[in-house]
């Protein structure tokens, strides 16, 4: 029941948007994701850890076919749901300053991509799992279509035919997996995990399945849509894409892949490792070069779901656990610095780090949030991304050395490219526009604060997110352990 | 039956309309006796007779496509009011438009090859006139002269094919010819004239389904047509063709699957990846429509190559998700053509004049491009599991590959739709395009979301 509300609130909101006033949409649209949030905090509440699904629905959708609309959560899911809703009220208050044309249709279609998100997050039915990947892909390459900048029809296609590519690979991936399920076939999340699949098949599935990851995540060679679509998006869509959507690659190879394809993992899992490691060393590379400042974060959000994707394929418990903690941590830093770059942006009509700077002298809380969030993107200690930073490096040390040792670059190199950004923007000589930086609006400052409070908070006591995710995954590990 | 009859009546009545002058209530007669048609049919559901010395077999498969075909003909009567009314031959026109649903209905029925011919010829025949039905209209001409030549030729080699076998089976009963090849063929010594008369027929079919290498005239004969008419070659008569092919494959040549499934699949990919890619070049949206026509064709091939216990719920669910958002296309290629201009780039300025159209629209597009929700994504999915449980990977593959081409010019549409308009005031739609757009939407959305509604059919 609660996984059904968290599911159709948003839904339902999204086409009352439609019917609302032009003014007081924006305001409905917020009220809806706080409600939404409310529910989710007391489904925590309400939540046992334990590697179990909860809160479980299920229903047959299309019984000839075994395809049900099952949906559950368990401790990983549900964290990336919990990131899902705390993030969706923040974008939304992100966007009050914006004066969008079509306000109606832009909310509308936020509401509807935090449904599909959710969706995602919550299926138990391999067939339903692909219906709200999918379905997650439409609402988002509307509102770049719309809303985005001057390249946007060129580079929204190219990014819509990108992951269509990877969508309808796994489409094959899952129908052959179903096809080998016993009996009258069922594409039930329990019957795919205990379906005997033979090496050789394992070995091509596991391409079928990574390659859609790995468009989504986006992993090396495969990023050559994300610079782009972020630079080009409209805020707010770069947010969901790199705070929420990115993640749905991550999740899908945690619950999707490596449990039932365990022997393709074992022979291609160091090629998957090699190309994370080589993604987080290129994108860190590319970030410090780049004079763009949202460019500059698109790549730096490169370098880091690569490492989170090489915790995860290390297959370590560390690894994992690194991996929930840094996408919740990689989340919300990256929704708060997309958010400094657009009130940057806003106010100087330019994103070019050589015509910025000494911005920190007109405000000062600015300059304080943004160090803080900053702090928590180069993983400083006592910040959100230091805990998961750690632990990933951790696990893929374990893995093998000389990966952890390359990967570490990550933490220098960020260090490198983000402190240059913050010295360029903030410091330095004032540039002749720079008196214009006008101090932080009431909704500005609030979305700064949470972001730099979830920071704080997450990097002294990241104790409950592990506890949440460690059944579940030492549970996962077991079962893929078992069958090596 | 009821159907059959009742259609072909309408038919004759609708002739008769300008001699009798009940012209003005033609329209309305007209749907009334097609509602009344569909009625029978649903109504003959699991009844399972034949007719006529087994000429026709109403059964399940064919009541299913019969009331698909009569739903989707109702959905063109929407947008069809303004090409009657404005011709002085509206009462042959009507009839005609019957006669072709009539062809296509015997069409989804035969149980007996004489009587596939003859349902295929009842339909052709109609469907050149009405495609030179715009006589003033030199292109009109054009495409009704090149239908009818080609079209001829695809005749003479089914024609000369269904000789073939009745030739060695002596029979033109499906059944019995199903049964005579499979003696002969456990026994090892079919004669080398079925698969000749095998071959003949499949590329007649093709041929009519458009499918390449058969193609070439579609894309000219699509554009020289009343919009219209197109609308209506692009749906109900490719839905017929496809039944016709199905179940002529399906009942008779089941046992010679070995023989033909390879080169239809090499066929099907071809067709996939030549109407999609020959589709990115169109400036013409309506030879744009022609191209996709003959992708999705390559698609519902897919299915009659599968050939397994699915295949014939994915031809339909295929032939009613295409049809479906195709009219709602087409709804809009008519006020183009209203407009006078059918080039994609008229689009300009139609998202601002039509408020809202821009929603029903991509859930248009959507469907054709097939992702989900929308119906053609389920329909797409459901060729694929047939291929792959088959075996035809490599085939999927292509599928997939000629996916993503198709949503490139598809999408092009919505792009142009939301450009703003610097010369002219841009295209706007009368009612009956909205309306049909709006409905083709919703019941694409409807069958997406609910395609357990349609699969429960099991034909």
């Amino acid at each position: 029941m609660i996984t059904l509300l968290l599911l159709f609130v948003p839904l339902v909101a999204s086409l009352a948007c439609l019917l609302f006033d032009k003014a007081k949409v924006k305001v409905f649209a917020l009220g809806t994701s706080l409600v939404n949030l409310g529910i989710l905090a007391y489904s925590l509440t309400l939540f046992k850890s334990d590697m179990s699904y909860q809160f479980l629905v299920d229903y047959w959708w299309v019984k000839d076919l075994g395809i049900s609309f099952k949906l559950g959560l368990d401790g990983i899911s549900i964290l990336l749901v919990a990131l899902t809703n705390f993030l969706m009220p923040l974008i939304i208050l992100s966007s009050f300053r914006n004066d969008y044309k079509n306000a109606n249709a832009f909310y509308s279609l936020m509401l509807f991509m935090q449904f599909a998100l959710i969706g995602v997050f919550a299926a138990l039915d391999g067939f339903l799992f692909y219906i709200f990947w999918e379905l997650a892909l439409i609402p988002i390459y509307f509102i770049c279509l719309f809303w985005g900048g001057e390249d946007r029809v060129r580079i929204t296609l190219k990014f819509f035919i990108y992951t269509l590519t990877g969508s309808l690979l796994m489409l094959i991936g899952l129908i052959y997996v179903y096809l080998q399920t016993p009996g009258t076939h069922s594409f039930d999340i329990n019957v795919l995990y205990s379906t005997a699949l033979s090496s050789a098949d394992q070995s091509w599935l596991f391409w079928c399945f990574f390659i859609a990851f790995a468009i989504k995540i986006p992993i090396f060679p495969l990023h050559s849509w994300q610079a782009d679509t972020y630079t080009d998006s409209p805020t707010q869509g770069t947010m969901l894409l790199s705070g929420i959507m990115l993640k749905m690659g991550l999740y899908g190879l945690i619950r999707w892949m490596i449990p039932f394809l365990p022997e393709g993992l074992e022979q291609w899992g160091n090629t998957a490792m090699i190309m994370s490691i080589i993604g987080v060393v290129y994108a860190s590379c590319m970030a410090l070069v780049q004079k763009d400042f949202k460019r500059l974060i698109a790549y730096s959000s490169v370098a880091h779901v690569g490492l989170i994707a090489a915790g995860i394929l290390s297959l370590t418990i560390q690894g994992m656990q690194g991996a929930m903690v840094q996408m919740l941590a990689h989340g919300v830093n990256v929704v708060g610095i997309f958010f400094i770059a657009d009130i940057i942006f806003r106010r100087m009509k330019t994103r070019n780090l050589d015509e910025l700077g000494g911005l920190a002298n007109n405000t000062r809380v600015f300059t304080i949030l943004y160090l803080i969030i900053l702090l928590g993107s180069v993983a400083l200690p006592l910040t959100n991304g230091f805990v998961g930073e750690f632990l990933l490096l951790n696990g893929v040390y374990q893995y093998d050395a000389w990966m952890a040792a390359f990967a570490g670059l990550t933490i220098i190199l960020g260090a490198v490219y983000m402190l240059r950004s913050y010295q360029k923007v903030m410091l330095g000589e004032p540039h002749a526009r720079s008196i214009e930086f006008t101090g932080l609006h009431l909704t500005e400052k609030i979305v700064l604060v949470v972001v730099a409070l979830a920071i704080i908070v997450g990097g002294i006591y990241p104790k409950p997110i592990l506890q949440t995710a460690g059944p579940a995954l030492e549970d996962l590990l077991a079962q893929v352990k078992d069958i090596y | 039956m009821n159907t059959l009859i009742i259609i072909a009546l309408l038919g004759v009545a609708a002739m008769m309309a300008d001699a009798l002058r009940f012209k003005k209530i033609l329209l309305p007669l007209i749907v009334a006796g097609l509602l009344a048609a569909l009625g029978f049919a649903v109504a003959a559901w699991n009844s399972n007779l034949s007719y006529y010395h087994e000429m026709v077999l109403f059964n399940n498969y064919s009541l299913a496509f019969s009331s698909l075909l009569i739903v989707v003909t109702l959905l063109w009567m929407i947008i069809s009011k303004k090409y009657f009314s404005s011709s002085s031959n509206m009462a042959e026109h009507a009839a005609l438009v019957l006669f072709v649903l009539t062809g296509a209905v015997i069409m989804t029925a035969f149980s007996d090859l004489s009587m596939f011919f003859v349902g295929l010829e009842i339909l052709s025949i109609s469907l050149y006139v009405l495609a030179a039905s715009n006589k003033s209209e030199l292109r009109s001409n054009e495409a009704g002269m090149k239908y009818f030549l080609m079209g001829s030729f695809a005749t003479g080699f089914l024609l000369f094919g269904i000789a073939l076998i009745y030739g060695t089976t002596a029979t033109f009963n499906l059944a019995k010819i199903a049964s005579s090849i499979s003696i002969s063929e456990t026994a090892g010594n079919t004669p080398m004239f079925v698969y000749t008369g095998v071959i003949l027929i499949m590329v007649g079919l093709l041929f009519k389904v458009s499918a390449a290498p058969f193609h070439f005239w579609a894309p000219d004969v699509y554009e020289g047509a009343p919009t219209i008419i197109t609308a209506f070659m692009a749906t109900v008569v490719k839905t017929a063709a496809f039944a016709a092919f199905y179940r002529l494959f399906s009942t008779c040549f089941h046992d010679l699957t070995g023989f033909w499934s390879h080169a239809m699949a090499v066929i099907a990919a071809i067709t996939m990846l030549a109407g999609n890619i020959l589709a990115v070049y169109q400036k013409s949206l309506k030879r744009m429509m022609a191209y996709s026509s003959i992708a999705h064709a390559g698609y519902m091939l897919m299915a009659i190559v599968a050939m397994n216990k699915i295949s014939a719920n994915a031809v339909f669910m295929y032939a009613a998700a295409y049809s479906v958002a195709s009219m709602g296309m087409f709804a809009l290629m008519q006020s183009m053509t209203d407009a006078g201009d059918e080039s994609v780039d008229s689009l300009k300025g139609l998202s601002k004049n039509n408020k809202g159209v821009i929603v029903f629209l991509s859930a248009l597009v959507l469907s054709m491009a097939g992702i989900p929700p929308m119906a053609g994504f389920f329909a797409k999915y459901y060729i694929f599991l047939g291929a792959i449980q088959s075996g035809y990977q490599w085939l999927t593959l292509v599928a997939v590959l000629s996916s993503l081409i198709g949503v490139y010019y598809y999408f092009r549409v919505i792009f142009v739709s939301l450009q703003d308009n610097t010369e002219g005031s841009g295209h706007t739609l009368n009612k009956g395009q909205w309306s049909l757009i709006i409905i083709a939407s919703l019941i694409s959305l409807a069958m997406g979301v609910l395609p357990g509604l349609l699969l429960t059919l099991s034909l």
